[in-house]
């Protein structure tokens, strides 16, 4: 910043909340960094790892994946991002699970830390598990895997359909090339006669009706639906254990999302797997999922069943949230309700509640501490002061003393 | 014509010409508008919904002139938009001012947010210069910004504060008119609901009229008095906000009523799913254009093109499912 802007700056209002660093700063911390990096990425490269060492035991036989105190940081040159920061959640086999939040609260970094996809090297995943149990019932640490281990689990037992379908595909290839190198990649014995009669049948299964006409295109000439559905297909042809949908249909049309939300519903019984659906649509959540877990600003502030999330949320984020999306419950007349403020700064993160600011219900402790998850069903948790230790509400108890 | 109403747009019509090798005859044309008519009255909102592709912005695009009209006109308070030459144009400019859909592209990154809203404000000498910083500081405090950001720059900003900046520009003009493309897509739904309160608040300050372009049909439902559903080009129902959500009666707009997701795990929608995707605007089916990917198409929907035709008071379809007499 020039002496000039400075003087500009304070002419207008003394007051100006943001820190801008130095030169110098700047530097420390990149140096700072580089070393931390360093010593993550010698563990992720790895070679020749027992396999010991990355094998666990499941809390619960019945998931396909548990996230434990997963933490993901990026060490970028103006600060440390703590983009997951503590998150605990389960994903059930067949079961929809719906990760909800707003832009940049760390749910597309959850998922693509499961995938060990996160923009290396400067994110890493720094603590925490995410327990995966595959067909045999074999369970591995997806933290601790190697990266040549990792390639056997990516793609075919963990699948992933991406929000921009334009860009998640290669425009220089054709679909059908595409398609048959993940089932040449991952099936044994495959030849690309099998690959293409299984690309094909996988087509069939999308609801794609011109299927050799598709498998002979270049994505540029489908259409935004068309591409989603290849996608899909794309992720099923190796029958995965678990589909990752990140916004699966943000970029589409109602008329089509509507088309797309169908489908996966329909993949899900046909393939008997579980989907971990990311999106920000509270109306995508309510349709389609199971349970629901709410981030904000990388932690879970709510999770629980999608009945108890919507006709009993506890975080005022998450009723702020629901609140404040136009629908029959608010007619034109009455002013929306807004959450007011934006996500704090994700690097410097007080260690008091991080709603703290924006909250219409914020006491003294708020400041403080960060809250402890509460329970108040065998599945329902919110972190909040609201609340006492067995689910009671507080603000009531006070009302009674007075 | 009714001092009411201050937009009339009679038979709004823009084709793209499609550059093909032909040799200079059947040139074939992209009929991105085709034959749209409607009016808005002073100090209302109208919602344009559609899908991609079906003409939205197009629309909102002709009406300022950004795209020379190929017919039709454009008539507002009572000047003819489409046919004034471009020196008087530009004197109507403060009047109409447009809010765009993505508030990272629409701002310039080097200029700082007061030379930003105040650029136009110079230029057309809306207020003297002495009490241009005052007046541009009030804009910002009416649109939500604090007077320190007046010499930041739009980078140091996010996507909710941007779409304030973006809304302060236009209103610094003081228009009578203001379009809205798609201005909340690019937010998430906590800052939707403040860019939306925003919007209300100053039109109910100001007496703005808005024309409201998005694909969200909730948002629509919310913030619109009248609604204009567009398919492939073509107007296929319009009307009061409260007729078209109570009784929608073209089948495209049941089928997109239908479409949007509730919140409420307990509500099963009776979803109408349409088959396939919107037809190419090159070539567009004969007679209805939704006719292909319509549930209740009858032969007469590929002979004739039905018009659009009011069936209660303030409620225009065109379809011919109902009598065309």
């Amino acid at each position: 910043m020039g002496l000039l802007d400075k003087l500009k700056r304070g002419k207008i209002e003394g007051v100006d909340n943001t820190t801008y660093l130095t030169l110098k700063d700047e530097r420390r911390i990149s140096k700072e960094n580089n070393k931390i990096i360093k010593k993550y990425e010698k563990e992720n490269n790895r070679k020749n790892v027992s396999e010991e060492e990355y094998l666990t035991q499941m809390m619960d036989p019945a998931n396909v994946v548990e996230f434990d105190n997963l933490h993901t940081y990026f060490f970028t040159d103006v600060g440390t991002v703590k983009s997951v920061n503590g998150v605990s959640f389960d994903i059930p086999q067949g079961q929809i699970v719906g990760v909800v939040g707003e832009s940049g609260c760390g749910k597309s970094v959850t998922s693509l830390s499961l995938m060990r996809l996160v923009q290396a090297p400067t994110g890493q995943i720094v603590s925490g598990s995410i327990r995966y149990q595959d067909k045999d019932g074999k369970c591995y640490d997806i933290t601790k895997m190697p990266k040549d281990r990792m390639l056997k689990i990516r793609g075919k037992d963990i699948a992933m359909i991406f929000q921009e379908p334009m860009t998640s595909l290669n425009p220089v290839f054709k679909i059908g090339y595409q398609m048959d190198e993940v089932v040449l990649l991952h099936t044994e014995g495959a030849t690309p006669e099998s690959a293409k009669a299984r690309s094909i049948e996988m087509l069939n299964l999308v609801g794609i009706a011109a299927v050799e006409k598709v498998y002979n295109s270049y994505p540029h000439e489908l259409s935004g639906g068309m591409r989603q559905r290849v996608m899909i297909a794309m992720a099923l042809s190796c029958n995965p254990r678990l589909i990752i949908a990140d916004e699966p249909t943000t970029a589409l049309d109602v008329t089509i999302q509507a088309q797309i939300l169908e489908l996966l519903r329909d993949i899900k019984e046909k393939i008997n797997g579980s989907i971990m659906l990311i999106t920000h649509d509270l109306g995508v959540i309510a349709e389609m999922v199971d349970t629901v877990v709410v981030m904000y600003a990388g932690r879970i502030i709510e999770k629980g069943t999608v009945r108890e999330i919507f006709h009993n949320p506890k975080h005022p984020y998450t009723i702020g949230l629901m609140k404040s999306k136009p629908g029959s419950h608010n007619t034109k007349g009455d002013r929306l309700y807004s959450i007011k403020g934006q996500v704090p700064n994700p690097i410097n993160m007080p260690n008091h509640c991080y709603f703290y600011n924006r909250c219409d219900k914020a006491m003294g402790i708020c400041s403080q501490e960060y809250p402890g998850m509460i329970q108040f069903s065998p599945t329902h948790f919110a972190a909040c002061h609201l609340y006492n230790e067995d689910g009671s509400d507080k603000s009531e108890e006070e009302k009674e003393r007075r | 014509m009714n001092n009411d109403d201050i937009l009339i747009v009679n038979n709004l019509k823009k084709y793209y010409p499609v550059s093909k090798i032909s040799f200079g005859k059947n040139k074939s044309y992209v009929k991105a508008v085709d034959d749209v008519s409607f009016t808005i009255k002073r100090g209302t909102t109208m919602g344009l919904v559609g899908e991609s592709g079906c003409g939205k912005t197009t629309v909102g695009r002709t009406i300022l002139r950004l795209h020379e009209v190929t017919d039709g006109q454009v008539i507002f308070d009572g000047k003819d938009l489409s046919e004034i030459p471009s020196r008087e144009l530009r004197k109507m400019r403060p009047q109409i001012q447009m809010i765009f859909q993505d508030p990272y592209s629409s701002l310039s990154p080097r200029l700082p947010v007061g030379e930003i809203i105040g650029e136009a404000v110079k230029e057309h000498k809306i207020v003297p210069k002495e009490q241009y910083r005052s007046y541009i500081l009030k804009v910002m405090r009416d649109c939500g910004l604090q007077p320190q950001y007046y010499y930041r720059y739009p980078h140091e900003f996010s996507g909710g504060q941007r779409q304030r900046i973006s809304i302060a520009r236009a209103v610094a003009l003081n228009p009578k008119f203001i379009i809205c493309d798609e201005p909340l897509s690019a937010l998430d739904v906590s800052i939707q609901a403040q860019i939306i309160n925003l919007m209300k608040d100053l039109q109910e300050q100001y007496g703005y009229t808005y024309l409201f372009i998005s694909h969200d049909l909730s948002v629509v439902e919310y913030i619109s008095d009248t609604i204009g559903v567009m398919y492939l080009g073509s107007m296929m129902e319009m009307g009061d906000k409260k007729r078209i959500f109570a009784n929608p009666m073209h089948p495209y707009t049941k089928a997109l009523l239908s479409a949007v997701p509730i919140s409420n795990p307990d509500v099963k929608m009776n979803r109408i799913i349409l088959k396939g995707d919107i037809p190419s605007p090159i070539n567009p089916p004969s007679g209805c254009k939704f006719r292909t990917r319509c549930p209740h198409a009858m032969p007469i929907c590929a002979e004739k093109k039905p018009v659009l035709k009011e069936y209660e008071e303030g409620h225009k379809v065109a379809c011919h499912l109902y009598s065309q007499e």
